[in-house]
């Protein structure tokens, strides 16, 4: 796969849901194939802020964004920017799996491409499908049954076929909201493992809320933290994942990984 | 202390176990309940045979609570109750539904066979036997096909509209228009076709006029089930969807319609049924018509309903019979809707459909 894994440049971000500032004035870099982590408590605005990385925070009704978000120096939310061609370019895998329960394990792999009614023969298609599964380490389980509904999957397994389905449009970001957070310790370390490879093509972002997690597989980490309930969240500091969990800058950040918090 | 459970019970009564009635109780209940009910009927000499009924389901209610408490206790009595009065209000509304389909098919029969099905009543003296339904069959099916044609479109693209896009004032208007429709009575569509599309516009008496009326009373039952099934749909694919870079309209069509296609179909198949037995806008427009007309734009045509009518107030024992065998039709081609809906509903269901 041929992708070139770019670096994010987040300036004065703040996001809205209606009059609700979710979350303020946050700025970062995220560097190219490499993975970096989201922590924070429930509620902070971890989700919101990813969900601002590929234009899907307008999605909700009333959402709003203010500040910049640079992919490779171009602003994703710039005049004349399509969210559409964003989001092709910044994939997401959610917290809960969400197949297509319309569609067959195949059909589901190759959604990205059928829905954007991007035209390929049989074969280009199939050879697709099949790297993207095995992208996601999940073809050896599934080869024998393309054709079953991705519905008919265990949790690990349509979590797997998610991946699979976001990288088969070969983006250049990958965003992932929790996405162990609904499976068992053994599909939990198989993603993880996914996410080792994967960051050697993508810009991976995770969400996640275990901390060994965080400290496996990232390799620089993001904390996020809200003064008060009501109060938008924001960005206590990103740092080198090992420092971050030995020696932190801010003190908010170690009493929360300690877990001497609140 | 508790090694084994069953062996503990044996010897003295579990904690959790009491006293119950054997699963038969019921049963015996009602059977006596009903024996009582007919004999006080019979000895009172009361006619009707509901009363009978209301005093079996009276002793049957009193006395499966009063055993109930008995025996088991209070709470079981109360839940016992509860159930008869379930099976009491299923029966209930099972029985006139019965009894309709009943006499419609003993009343039907008489007359209706490929000879009634095939031929018009061109030719036939009303007072006289023979003749047949074909025109009006014709007059159905062309006019439920030209409304369901108007209808559903508009009334599928009204519900996406207002699921998937529809935000403030205009959204709040549209609803309010269908909700109001919804309560419009089929008299008054017709009226209203009668006087804007004939009256008004020229137009002549036609099949079309009557589509028109069906289409109106049509839309906003389209809207309404659809807009439930659409709502059903998890917000969940809508995002992994537009999470691929997939544009909202071709997610609407490739990913929320796919997920909801059974329910809207099943929604669409009960308002074409629900149509189909119209009767008010069709005596309105459609004029009626002893000769089969297929042209539904020209000229005027007859429906089932209108037939029915039409041979029951012609009042003699021919056209009673025809009304009747009409109307057995009329129910067969809705039931054979709902069959059809349900099969594809089921056939249609996200989990069960692979490649
Ligand atoms: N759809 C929404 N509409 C309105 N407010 C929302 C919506 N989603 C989230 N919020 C609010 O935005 C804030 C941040 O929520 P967010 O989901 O980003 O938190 P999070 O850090 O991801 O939490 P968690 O760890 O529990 O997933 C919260 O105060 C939440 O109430
Ligand atoms: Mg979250």
């Amino acid at each position: 796969m041929i992708s070139v894994a770019k670096r994010i440049d987040v300036s004065g971000l703040s996001a809205y849901y209606g009059a609700h500032l979710a979350i303020e004035d946050i700025s970062m870099t995220v560097e190219p194939r490499s993975v970096t982590a989201f922590i924070g408590p429930s509620g902070c605005g971890k989700s919101t802020f990813l969900r601002t990385l590929n234009r899907m925070h307008e999605v909700v009704p009333g959402g709003r964004v203010e500040g910049k978000v640079l992919l490779d120096d171009e602003n994703l939310y710039g005049a004349g920017v399509d969210p559409v061609t964003v989001r092709r370019t910044v994939g997401m895998v959610f917290q809960r799996p969400n197949p297509f329960p319309t569609m067959s394990i195949y059909d589901n792999v190759a959604a990205g491409l059928r829905l954007n009614g991007v035209a390929k023969r049989k074969a280009e298609l199939d050879a697709l499908v099949e790297k993207s599964l095995k992208g996601a380490n999940l073809w050896n389980e599934v080869k024998d049954r393309l054709g079953k509904p991705g519905a008919g999957l265990s949790g690990g397994q349509q979590q797997r076929l998610c991946i699979a389905r976001a990288i088969a449009v070969e983006p250049q970001v990958l965003l992932m909201d929790e996405p162990c957070s609904a499976l068992d310790p053994i599909s939990t370390l198989a993603v993880e493992d996914l996410i080792g490879e994967l960051k050697e093509r993508f810009t991976i972002v995770i969400v996640t809320h275990n901390m060994q997690q965080a400290a496996r597989v990232s390799d620089r980490t993001a904390f996020f933290n809200l003064a008060a309930v009501g109060k938008p969240g924001k960005l206590v500091e990103i740092d080198e994942t090992q420092r971050i969990f030995s020696n932190p800058s801010v003190q908010a950040t170690e009493d929360y990984i300690s877990g001497r918090f609140g | 202390m508790s090694q084994s459970v069953t062996s503990q019970s044996a010897a003295k009564p579990s904690q959790f176990g009491r006293r119950r009635l054997p699963r038969w109780t019921p049963a015996v209940i009602a059977l006596v309940a009903v024996l009582v009910g007919t004999g006080v009927g019979v000895g009172a000499g009361l006619s009707s045979h509901i009363q009978w009924g209301l005093i079996a389901l009276l002793l049957f209610v009193v006395v499966n609570y009063a055993v109930t408490a008995a025996v088991e206790g209070p709470r079981q009595a109360k839940d016992r109750v509860v159930t008869s009065l379930v099976w009491a209000c299923f029966i209930i509304a099972v029985v006139p539904l019965y009894s309709l389909v009943e006499s419609t098919i003993a009343k039907g029969v008489k007359v209706l066979d490929g000879n009634f099905l095939t031929h018009s009543m061109d030719g036939v003296i009303t007072t006289g036997p023979g003749g047949g339904v074909y025109h009006a069959l014709v007059g159905t099916v062309e006019q439920v096909a030209l409304a369901s044609l108007m209808a559903v479109p508009i009334g599928l693209l009204t519900a996406v509209y207002l699921v998937e896009y529809g935000r403030g004032r205009l959204a709040k208007a549209v609803t309010f228009f269908v909700d109001v429709m919804t309560g419009v009575p089929s008299i008054v569509a017709g009226l209203f076709v009668l006087s804007f599309w004939i009256l008004i516009l020229g137009f002549g008496y036609s099949g079309f006029a009557g589509s028109l009326a069906l289409a109106i009373l049509m839309i906003p039952v389209v809207v309404r089930s659809t807009e439930e099934m659409l709502k059903l749909v998890p917000n969940e694919l809508r995002e992994a969807s537009l999470a691929l870079g997939v544009p909202k309209w071709r997610t609407i069509i490739k990913v929320v319609l796919p997920t909801s296609i059974g329910g809207i179909t099943t929604g669409v198949m009960l308002a074409v049924a629900r149509i189909t037995g119209e009767t008010a806008p069709v005596l309105l427009l459609v004029f009626g018509n002893q000769l089969i007309n297929f042209n539904p734009f020209s000229g005027a045509q007859s429906s089932l309903p209108y037939y029915v009518y039409e041979q029951y107030a012609a009042g003699n024992p021919a056209s009673y019979d025809r009304a009747w065998a009409a109307a057995l039709v009329l129910i067969a081609f809705v039931m054979i809707l709902n069959l059809v809906a349900r099969g594809i509903a089921r056939w249609k269901a996200p989990t069960s459909s692979g490649r």
